[in-house]
């Protein structure tokens, strides 16, 4: 996909570290993929409220918004940004996650509405087809 | 698939100063011509003029996104809404790009009155200047008082975006170099206020005087005559950010005292007025005109047509389809 294809808008990305977690080894990985595949990614750093993350991405008006979480505060926090997203009437930005996440807990973020979930070991270039796909489900904007 | 939403009324909500209509028309002029969208900003640029603008450039690792984030807290504490446009290099490679001056800039969400986005240099051909501007005509129709962008201001097309300023911050760094880095980058006439950061530390007295001796020799001085401050910042220290807002106000009531802000108006139009002249034309050559393109160098390559008779004919042939299409 090349920048100069007018028909082609660049993805936008922002990755979130929210809250106490540290690991931000996964998130560097998955930022660089995503570069180069030609994606504009917003990396918050760490440490973030799940207001401030939800904020910047409606400010930054990504298309999809990836979250990366290896504390175990998951079941809290992406409740809590997609509860944000609703009273700020921005459910249509896509929202993801990766980190460690035990299956049970995957299943119920899936129900709540959480698009993609990609955990441990997944291949770079499975994300970033992933990401293309979602963007394309999704359609203009 | 989502619900579009059309950009005139976008536009609308945009007027009443709504963070993600504002957002949503940044993207879209990023993301491309497209006429409903042209029109969109034809109408918001009717309630645009009121901002006031401020180009803060410097090489990277200047400090330039430490000093937004302190500027923006100082102008934010005088009652002001601020606009902060973050331009960031792409890799070269890909055109992608990680855009990290948010993470400095983190602690300013949450507020209404701030709205940061950040944008990425695209290689050569792509027009930057024109989706920056755009950015900031939104900003100012959405009701900012000051939009600030932040750019490295190397090349072409940053040093346009600072040109159309009202307001020009060159941050220096000491010990970045043994010269005066805005005199490396080209942009020591165009600064209206200079800024030594990093000043808590010791090596920030040389660039000091480095800088206040080089104003002394290349610029005129006089009655009424602007007189570019050197304001040394430290983010270590909290010093330097209230008199840099004062410096950049103190600039704005000259421009409009002296009357000089006509011909800055003028200046800047002109600047954005040949920018999107020539990415027109540009774009027109990427997209439409390859197969005339390639008759006519042919033509020249052969010596049946020289190269200046050849631009004549594609710009006459050009006429046409630049009207469909903007
Ligand atoms: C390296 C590591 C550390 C390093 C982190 C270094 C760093 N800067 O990142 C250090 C040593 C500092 C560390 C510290 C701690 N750690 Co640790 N750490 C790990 C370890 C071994 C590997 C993590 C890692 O880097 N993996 C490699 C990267 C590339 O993988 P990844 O992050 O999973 O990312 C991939 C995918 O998940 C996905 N992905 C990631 N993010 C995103 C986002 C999106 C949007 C998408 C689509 C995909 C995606 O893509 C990546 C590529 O495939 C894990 C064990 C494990 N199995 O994960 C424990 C682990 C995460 N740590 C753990 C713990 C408990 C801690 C500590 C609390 C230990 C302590 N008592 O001090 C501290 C906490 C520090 C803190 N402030 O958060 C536990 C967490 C338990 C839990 N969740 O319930 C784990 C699971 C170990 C365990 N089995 O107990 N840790
Ligand atoms: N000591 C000191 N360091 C600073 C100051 N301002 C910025 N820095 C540091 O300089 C580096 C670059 O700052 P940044 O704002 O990202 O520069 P930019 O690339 O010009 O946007 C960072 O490590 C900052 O922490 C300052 O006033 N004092
Ligand atoms: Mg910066």
């Amino acid at each position: 996909m090349q920048n100069n294809d007018k028909s082609a808008a660049v993805i936008r990305v922002m990755l979130a570290k929210i809250g106490l977690d540290g690991h931000d080894r996964g998130i560097k990985v998955v930022a660089r993929a995503l570069r180069d595949a030609g994606m504009d990614v917003v990396y918050t750093g760490l440490h973030r409220t799940p207001e401030e993350v939800v904020d910047a991405a409606i400010q930054e008006d990504v298309d999809i918004l990836g979250i990366s979480l290896l504390s175990g505060a998951h079941m809290h926090i992406f409740p809590k940004v997609l509860q944000l997203l609703k009273d700020k009437e921005a459910e249509d930005m896509i929202v993801t996650g990766g980190g460690v996440i035990p299956d049970d807990d995957v299943k119920e973020l899936y129900q709540m509405g959480v698009h993609k979930i990609l955990l441990q070991d997944t291949p770079p270039q499975e994300i970033i087809d992933s990401f293309r796909q979602l963007v394309a489900e999704r359609g203009d904007r | 698939m989502i619900n579009r939403i059309p950009s005139m009324q976008l536009a609308e909500r945009v007027r009443e100063g709504h963070l993600r209509a504002i957002a949503r028309l940044i993207t879209r002029v990023e993301s491309g011509d497209n006429p409903e969208v042209r029109e969109a900003l034809a109408e918001l640029y009717k309630s645009t003029g009121n901002a006031h603008v401020v180009g803060i450039t410097g090489v990277p690792g200047a400090g330039k996104s430490t000093l937004v984030t302190q500027l923006v807290h100082e102008y934010r504490a005088s009652g002001r809404k601020v606009g902060v446009v973050a331009i960031d290099p792409s890799s070269p490679y890909s055109g992608g790009a990680i855009l990290g001056d948010r993470i400095r800039m983190g602690d300013l969400v949450s507020d209404p009155g701030v709205f940061i986005r950040s944008m990425a240099t695209r290689g050569t051909l792509g027009g930057l200047a024109r989706p920056a501007l755009d950015a900031v005509d939104l900003l100012d129709a959405g009701g900012f008082d000051i939009v600030l962008i932040e750019t490295v201001g190397v090349g072409q097309d940053e040093v346009d975006i600072v040109r159309a300023a009202h307001t020009t911050v060159v941050v220096n760094a000491p010990g970045l170099g043994d010269d005066i880095q805005a005199i490396k980058a080209g942009v020591l006439e165009i600064a209206d206020v200079h800024v030594v950061s990093k000043a808590d530390r010791p090596d920030s007295n040389r660039t000091i005087q480095e800088l206040k001796g080089m104003l002394m020799m290349s610029l005129e001085q006089g009655e009424g005559i602007w007189r570019v401050p050197v304001v040394p910042t430290s983010s270590e220290k909290h010093t330097g950010f209230g008199e840099l807002m004062a410096a950049i106000d103190r600039h704005a009531e000259h421009l409009k005292t002296s009357g000089e802000i006509t011909e800055r108006r003028h200046q800047i139009a002109l600047t954005r007025v040949v920018k999107v002249a020539e990415q027109i034309v540009r774009d027109n050559f990427a997209r439409d005109s390859r197969s005339q393109t390639e008759a006519l160098l042919k033509q020249v390559t052969q010596r049946e047509l020289d190269p200046h008779g050849a631009a004549v004919s594609l710009l006459k042939a050009m006429k046409e389809t630049i009207h469909e299409t903007h």
